[in-house]
This record gives C-alpha cells, sequence and structure tokens, in this order.
C-alpha cells in the first residue's frame, strides 16, 4: 500500500511556498477489512511553524481524503488528535514538524486504545476509567440555596489541586503507561492523576469513596513510577506525582 | 494488528528508549527483580544439596567456582544492589516523598515528579551496583 505522492505534483488550488518537505508516513487500518496496519507515505511542504495535525490536513486535502483522523481545536485544549508520532504520544496540533529534528514523520494510532481506523481511536475505556472515580464534588450539601454563596477556597488550597484540573482527557497519558500496556483492566493513570484531583480539593467529602473505589488489583498498586505518563503530558499535568500523592493518603502519609 | 485493544505488550512495556532514564530504571528494576526470584529458587535448590550430606554439598559448591559461576554470581550481586537501593527510591515516591509539590504548571512543563532526587536516585542505584559488581569481580578471581 506504501506510495510516495507529492504536492508539487498536484494540480492543486492552495499556493505551496515553502521550499522544505518531510515525508509523513501515516498508518493505515481498517479494523473491518484489514489484517494488519500499513503506511502510505506522503511528500508534505512545511514552514517553521507547520503543525503535524496541519500536515495530515494537507494530505487529506491534496491526496487522500479518506484518512481518518479525529481533531476539533488545534490549540491543545480539546484533547482529540492524541497519535504516536516518531514513536511518542503526542498531540498532533501541538507538535510542530521542525521541532522534531527528522525528515521522516511517522504518525501511528495511540497505543492502548482499541483503533476505529487510521489514526482515530476508541475512548470508551478512558472515559469509562475516568467517570468511575467519581469525577465530581461529593458533598452533602452541593445544592446551593437561595441566600448561600459558593464555596470559597484559599489559593493555597486551590493550589493542591489545580493542576490537575488541567487534564483534556487526551489520553497520551495511557498511551504511554508500561503497565496500560500490558493490563487491559488498569484504570489508568489519566483516571488516578483525576481521583487525585478530587481527593485534594478542600471542597470535597468524597475521600474514602474514592479511595476504596482505586484501592483493588487492578487500580493504583498497579502504577509502579515509571513516570511516563508525566513525560507525555501536554498540559504540564504531571499524573505520576498525583498518583504518588494519592498513593500517600492509603500508606497513611498524607491524611 | 493481533488485539482489538491495540495493546503495545510486553515489548513496548520493556522497550526503555523513549521516556528517559526512569523508564530505564523501570525495566532495570522487573529484570533484576525477576533475576533475584530466579536466583532465589534457585538458592533453596542449591541449600538442599545439604540433605546429601558433605560430599554432595561439596560437590555441588564447587559448581560456583568456575569462571562461570563467578560472573553469575556477580550479576546477582548487581541486581541485588540495583534492585534495593532503587527499591527504597521507588518506595519513598509511593509514599509520595520526593515527588514534588503540586503548583501551576508552567511551559514546557517539565513534571516536577520526574526531578533530579529520583534521577540522582537512579544513577545512583546504577553506580553502586557497578560498584559492588566490580568489588565482587576482585574478590572472586583476585584468589
Amino acid at each position: 500500500m506504501a506510495q510516495v505522492s507529492s504536492i508539487a505534483d498536484e494540480q492543486t488550488s492552495t499556493p505551496v511556498s515553502s521550499s522544505k518537505s518531510i515525508t509523513l508516513r501515516i498508518s493505515r487500518y481498517n479494523p473491518k477489512h484489514d489484517e494488519s496496519s500499513q503506511f502510505m507515505e506522503f511528500s508534505v511542504p512545511y514552514e517553521k511553524w507547520t503543525t503535524v495535525l496541519e500536515a495530515i490536513l494537507e494530505v487529506k486535502k491534496h491526496f487522500d481524503h479518506s484518512v481518518a483522523v479525529r481533531y476539533s481545536c488545534r490549540q491543545a485544549t480539546c484533547g482529540s488528535c492524541g497519535m504516536m508520532i516518531n514513536g511518542k504520544p503526542r498531540l498532533a496540533c501541538f507538535t510542530k514538524i521542525s521541532e522534531l529534528n527528522s525528515n521522516v514523520i511517522t504518525v501511528e494510532p495511540m497505543n492502548n486504545f482499541p483503533i476505529i481506523r487510521d489514526l482515530a481511536v476508541k475512548f470508551e475505556r478512558l472515559f469509562d476509567s475516568h467517570h468511575k472515580i467519581k469525577p465530581y464534588l461529593i458533598r452533602d450539601d452541593s445544592e446551593l440555596e437561595s441566600d448561600e454563596r459558593e464555596f470559597l477556597q484559599s489559593p493555597k488550597e486551590v493550589e493542591q489541586y489545580i493542576q490537575f484540573a488541567n487534564c483534556i482527557k487526551c489520553g497520551l497519558c495511557n498511551s504511554a503507561c508500561p503497565t496500560m500496556a500490558t493490563d487491559s483492566s488498569f484504570v489508568g493513570p489519566q483516571a488516578l492523576a483525576q481521583a487525585y484531583r478530587y481527593v485534594a480539593d478542600s471542597r470535597d467529602k468524597g475521600k474514602d469513596t474514592r479511595l476504596k473505589i482505586i484501592d483493588e488489583s487492578h487500580g493504583i498498586w498497579r502504577c509502579h513510577f515509571a513516570g511516563s505518563c508525566s513525560q507525555v503530558c501536554p498540559k504540564g499535568v504531571d499524573p505520576a506525582m498525583g498518583i504518588q500523592l494519592l498513593r500517600g493518603y492509603l500508606l497513611g502519609f498524607r491524611s | 494488528m493481533t488485539s482489538d485493544e491495540h495493546k503495545e505488550g510486553i515489548r513496548g512495556m520493556a522497550n526503555p528508549s523513549r521516556y528517559g532514564i526512569e523508564r530505564v530504571a523501570y525495566l532495570l528494576m522487573r529484570l533484576s527483580g525477576l533475576g533475584l526470584l530466579a536466583y532465589f529458587v534457585a538458592h533453596i535448590y542449591e541449600t538442599s544439596n545439604i540433605l546429601r550430606g558433605q560430599v554432595g554439598w561439596d560437590e555441588f559448591l564447587e559448581l560456583t567456582q568456575t569462571t562461570e559461576g563467578h560472573i553469575f554470581l556477580t550479576v546477582v550481586i548487581g541486581m541485588c544492589v540495583f534492585h534495593t537501593v532503587n527499591g527504597v527510591r521507588v518506595m519513598l515516591g509511593h509514599g509520595g516523598v520526593g515527588v514534588g509539590k503540586p503548583t501551576r504548571p508552567d511551559y514546557p512543563y517539565d513534571p516536577a515528579s520526574q526531578n533530579y532526587r529520583h534521577k540522582i536516585g537512579i544513577y545512583s542505584a546504577i553506580v553502586l551496583a557497578a560498584a559492588a559488581m566490580m568489588y565482587g569481580l576482585a574478590v572472586m578471581f583476585g584468589e
């Protein structure tokens, strides 16, 4: 299936001004009728600011509109365009071609996620795990009465969890995690980091409930602190830190 | 594509090349743990030879007095030291010790949990294991 196409050879309405180009290798796979994935290669011009997502969209526009890729915001906010780029999980919209220092860019679907087609993967398990840890404030008086005000917090209390509230559910951490690579039932770094986010929130009263949920054989104890999740997080969430701090509650180091 | 889940599998789990020294330490921890488990089983078998009396015991012990036996024991020393030192680092980390404090992250988002304390811990484990192995080699081959 491998082929090399070039925008310069195509009849296109888009002016291409760049003299630089890279070879973009895109993994193609449709579980419905393909036995294995194959790579298609395209020669794509780029500028200093061109992102991998833009290069993929160039391919869709000029060569093969059937390439399946999920994207939306193009600014690392929606968490839709996670994929393996040159072997590491990254957001395609947040990764510039120029920063990869390679003439060949290989894009593949994220590991540890079932493939829908080509670069698009299923997020059901990630969302199920996220939902499982009750990602919302738990307290008896969560409904405000008319004469009440919002729950106040000091800046110090906010700092305890705000970093973990940056999670965009892109799934890169789960894709990089070595435990997720072999254990389908592991709750995963994304959900565990979010469990910490709510446990550390001074407004929340659901600590015991959440700790009970993650204190199981495929829960927090399957994390071995490899730290890969934190290295690939595009929002600085640092799930490895959250998981270890969360484990501190279970081990009695924190209260 | 062998699985609907598209899991990386053991090959991906054991690939240390993509995520820095922390992932190397993760792999070495697994390998040394499995190696020490195998040594533990072999050690029980070895010591059970005492039931064959003094002659049987001496015969079996001679296996470790060869060049291969010395190299094997040197590797065991290295695994033991690395697993111990790195294990202390990991246990402290598991309790939330030395993993940094939550804060508002700034770009480029260097993860606080992958800080210099843990990197020093990993390199210390590797250096101490290497030093112990060299000492072991000197003792066993220096007769």
